[in-house]
């Protein structure tokens, strides 16, 4: 999917669950391993920590590296604004880009919900810039992050996935 | 986010074009979107502010301007919701078609 010539993508959705809920879910491994495309991430929450999301069982059925998206904390205010590099190695073309820079922001509206967008600045990364806008078929990895978040609140707010 | 706000926002031909105009080039001004557009500066302005009270805009600050952003993820979960619903059951009708024909062919 072509989105113009701007480098940087936004996403935004709109989650009933409370801010640390929310937070919890992006960075803990335990959840990251029930939506979106599932493996665990491990974050040294603290500026220049470290990042890396795992394959899940499936992916690396599918011959995907163990490590699949590599990176940096760039800033980590729970429960509110997480800055980080985003460098997904799911094959020679996403490799052989720069690390993306990735900030997700949580800000707890009335009534119990929360805003939850993601700003995606995908400079001089043209290959990541075109995967995650979710063009494609979910099933064939191709959700990018409107399926991601979609799915996200379908499980905070049912306990279960929109496949389910 | 409800869908009466999704689809009550889409259902303005001058709002269609606007998001259209973000899919081409994403992330523009008011200056830069009002150009394309037959409207007073005000006119656009309402526009936008519907489009983003259903956050199928989200704007961002750069400096002192404020950039307009397409979010496609309300547009992923009406087609969730209430697209690909309909279509899979009508695969699936034509599935069973083709079985019951084949079905009486090889009879």
């Amino acid at each position: 999917m072509t989105q113009g010539s701007s480098t940087t993508q936004v996403y935004r959705i709109v989650i009933k669950a409370s801010a640390q809920a929310i937070w919890d879910s992006i960075t803990q491994p335990d959840w990251t391993a029930r939506y979106g495309y599932g493996g665990r991430v491990d974050y040294e929450l603290k500026p220049d920590g470290k990042f890396s999301h795992q394959a899940s069982p499936e992916m690396k059925s599918f011959g995907m590296p163990d490590e699949i998206i590599t990176g940096k904390v760039i800033e980590s205010d729970p429960p509110r604004k997480l800055v980080q590099t985003w460098h997904p190695l799911f094959g020679p073309e996403t490799s052989a880009e720069p690390h993306t820079k990735l900030t997700y922001q949580i800000v707890e509206n009335s009534g119990g919900v929360c805003t939850v967008t993601i700003t995606h600045d995908t400079t001089g990364a043209p290959y990541v810039a075109g995967m995650i806008g979710g063009g494609g078929d979910p099933n064939q990895g191709g959700g990018g992050w409107p399926w991601i978040l979609s799915d996200l609140k379908s499980l905070l707010e049912t306990g279960k996935r929109m496949a389910d | 986010m409800d869908d009466d706000t999704i689809f009550k926002a889409l259902a303005d031909p001058t709002r269609r074009h606007l998001l259209d105009l973000l899919f081409k080039s994403d992330g523009r001004t008011l200056k830069q979107l009002e150009a394309e557009v037959a409207m007073t500066r005000f006119g656009v302005m309402k526009h936008l502010r519907v489009l983003e009270d259903a956050h199928l805009v989200v704007t961002l600050k750069a400096g002192r301007e404020k950039r307009h952003y397409l979010n496609p993820v309300p547009i992923r979960m009406i087609h969730d919701r209430w697209i690909s619903k309909y279509r899979e059951r009508e695969t699936s009708a034509l599935l069973a078609l083709k079985s019951e024909l084949e079905k009486g062919s090889s009879e």
